[in-house]
């Protein structure tokens, strides 16, 4: 017999409770923080959640590693060769002291010149020598020592008619270091949107959030905090590789590099944004981080194009200022363009408002992806169900 | 009082719900039960404004719900989910400053719903690292974290061992007490027999019952009484206006054509000898449940 057998005595049903507005408004009550509170809550903990990843440390460290591995080494390798030591007679420690590269160690006569080059003391020695064109000659020990011989040459001037403002190969080495870090950074914390885009989605944590914050609050935190560790991270590098070069004493290179160095920080900050926000809005759009990789692929491809554009093509002049003007190349091209020193002043301002608005462009499209998407499980969602909502 | 009022929903040619309608009142436990795919967690959702409905509305205090009352609910979805690499009490802390308390008021409301919850010792662990059911508490106070003005909350005792379903229950009757309009679903009818006030039945996205328990059991219960005495009870059979349906020594179970006719049997019992129970037979939620969603 399933019926209840208890008539009557069922507790009644609680009376309508009085006042009851009045009862509700009782309970604490706390206001809705503000659209950018909610934003800066989010990014605070997209920063902390990668301050915590032991893997975001140690590839970061490894980075920081690498930055001030490349300066000393590009000092060592490009630093003034040391000075050559070669002993000197009398009167040729004139001719020695005039020329660079070469340190003179006096000596006392030829026979004890001959000595200290025997000795392995000094490269070769310079004897005074009346036959000789320049006053003097060379004493070495089994072939003519070439740094010496070059020192003591005289060569006829030479009139450059146009200069290269920087050598090819330094200008491939900047063209490199900027499309590295820009590659790296982007790809790095642009797969982590898509991961933590995808974990949200995934653990369905996303259906609370939605029901507390805009959603657009939410996708503005991810990317703010985001951005602000991949800046962050690009600065601190920037500041390393500065003061590498200058412990090391490449500040001439430096004062070339600077610039370019601020207007790619620059470039960067917008085009990571814009980033940022594609990552964001097509991950969205599966549920499982195994998806996470073919769904990000096309904006992955985005990064690498111009990477790759510019490494073949700096120094075509044409592409490369077709390069700095396009969005998503411009954060590599303008800089290299920029240290070229074939960019008017103007030019790096107008590509940053390009950037600028479509960077405003894309995240309007993407959080209106990111939106529609967020609460669709299961299999991919297609770009026209995530357009149209 | 929340108020919802004629929702259409359709997924391309499937209609899901069709002029669903309910109210929850202030301070009223009211029971959201349907079969699976009834229609129980798109109502929620479109409660919630996760999901957004064809036509109808959705009224607080008469007025239109906004997306900043909706900051003052405690939902708590079907499908689960927190951050499994965050520690629990931070995790609750975060959700509770989204919903705009001050980081001291999100640190005291998380270590007293996590007392009350019994997981006052794992907030420092990972969510990852609990049991299923104590992740499912660490849901509940998830929804509970930020002093919700309402709750609505979606199968909330599933995963649950009895000793949990009693601690949340308490939790939950506090609420409402307090004022709270408290919606739950859930397909366990004997716990919403035992918590609601009120309830309602979807079935195929039709809304086919609702109002307070005491009135639906009325509105589906038959004349049937119940008699249990010392004597034999086939004596019963000669009374008029009484069809006895069931009969086993002392007990019976009986039809009345009129409230006379049964009082003439309680009557006519106790002249015969000790009457230990007699009362109007009422249908359990299940019956009612069973009947109206056939």
């Amino acid at each position: 017999m399933s019926t209840d057998t208890k008539p009557g005595t069922d507790a009644g049903t609680t009376s309508a409770f009085p006042g009851q507005n009045a009862a509700r408004a009782g309970r604490p009550t706390h206001p809705a923080p503000s659209f950018w509170a909610s934003v800066w809550l989010v990014s605070n903990r997209e920063i902390m959640s990668r301050l915590r990843s032991k893997a975001f440390l140690i590839s970061t460290g490894i980075l920081f590693i690498i930055a001030i591995g490349s300066v000393v080494a590009g000092g060592l390798l490009g630093s003034n060769p040391s000075s050559t030591q070669v002993a000197v007679v009398g009167s040729a420690s004139s001719v020695v002291e005039q020329s660079e590269g070469l340190t003179a160690v006096a000596a006392d006569d030829v026979a004890a010149a001959e000595q200290l080059v025997r000795d392995g003391t000094v490269e070769a020695a310079v004897v005074p020598d009346d036959d000789s064109l320049v006053g003097v000659s060379v004493i070495a020990l089994e072939s003519a020592p070439s740094s010496v011989m070059n020192a003591l040459s005289v060569s006829p001037a030479v009139e450059l008619l146009d200069p290269a403002s920087q050598n090819g190969f330094l200008v491939y080495l900047v063209a490199l270091g900027f499309g590295l870090v820009f590659f790296m950074s982007a790809l790095t914390f642009g797969s982590t949107i898509a991961q933590s885009v995808v974990e949200e989605k995934q653990t369905r944590v996303v259906e609370i959030l939605m029901t507390t914050i805009p959603v657009r609050a939410l996708l503005a935190g991810k990317v703010l905090g985001n951005s602000i560790m991949a800046l962050g991270q690009i600065i601190a590098i920037a500041l390393l590789v500065g003061i590498g070069m200058a412990v090391t004493g490449q500040r001439v290179l430096l004062a070339d590099l600077g610039p370019a160095i601020g207007w790619f920080a620059v470039f960067f900050a917008f085009g990571f944004v814009m980033i940022a926000a594609l990552f964001a809005a097509t991950a969205s759009m599966v549920s499982r981080q195994e998806d996470v990789g073919t769904t990000t692929a096309p904006v992955t491809y985005l990064v690498m194009l111009p990477y790759i554009l510019v490494l073949i093509f700096n120094d075509n002049p044409l592409v490369m200022t077709i390069l700095s003007y396009v969005p998503f190349s411009a954060p590599v091209g303008m800089p290299v363009r920029v240290f070229l020193g074939t960019a008017e002043w103007w030019e790096p301002v107008l590509s940053l408002a390009i950037l600028a608005l479509s960077t405003v462009g894309v995240i309007v499209f993407g959080s209106r992806i990111y939106r529609n998407s967020l609460l669709r499980m299961g299999g991919r969602v297609t770009m026209k169900q995530a357009l149209r909502g | 009082m929340l108020e919802i009022r004629g929702i259409n929903k359709h997924y391309g040619a499937h209609q899901v719900l069709t002029d669903v309608g309910f109210t929850v009142g202030d301070g009223r436990m009211t029971g959201f039960v349907g079969a699976n795919g009834a229609g129980k967690t798109t109502s929620m959702r479109i409660i919630l404004g996760v999901l957004s409905a064809d036509s109808g509305t959705v009224l607080l205090d008469g007025v239109k719900l906004t997306d900043g009352d909706r900051r003052r609910f405690g939902y708590m979805p079907e499908e689960r989910g927190l951050y499994p690499k965050m520690k629990v009490a931070e995790q609750l802390v975060y959700l509770a400053r989204l919903h705009g308390l001050s980081p001291a008021a999100a640190k005291s409301n998380t270590s007293d719903l996590l007392d009350r919850l019994g997981l006052g010792e794992r907030g420092g662990d990972l969510v990852e690292s609990l049991s299923l059911g104590n992740q499912q508490r660490a849901q509940i106070a998830a929804a509970l974290v930020h002093d919700p003005e309402f709750l609505v909350l979606d199968e909330p005792f599933s995963g649950l061992d009895p000793i949990a379903v009693e601690v949340v229950l308490t939790v939950l009757k506090e609420r409402a007490a307090a004022g709270a309009p408290v919606l739950f679903s859930s397909h366990q009818l004997d716990l919403v027999e035992r918590l609601c006030d009120d309830l309602v039945i979807i079935a195929g996205g039709e809304i086919r019952a609702n109002g307070s328990r005491e009135k639906l059991r009325d509105q589906f219960s038959t004349p049937r009484f119940q008699i249990h005495t010392d004597d034999d009870t086939g004596w019963i059979r000669g009374v008029d206006g009484i069809t006895v349906i069931d009969f086993d020594g002392g007990e019976a179970v009986f039809e009345a054509d009129s409230d006379a006719a049964s009082q003439s049997v309680l009557r006519e019992a106790l002249t015969r000898g000790a009457v230990h129970s007699f009362g109007h037979l009422r249908p359990s939620l299940s019956t009612i449940f069973k009947e109206v969603v056939r």
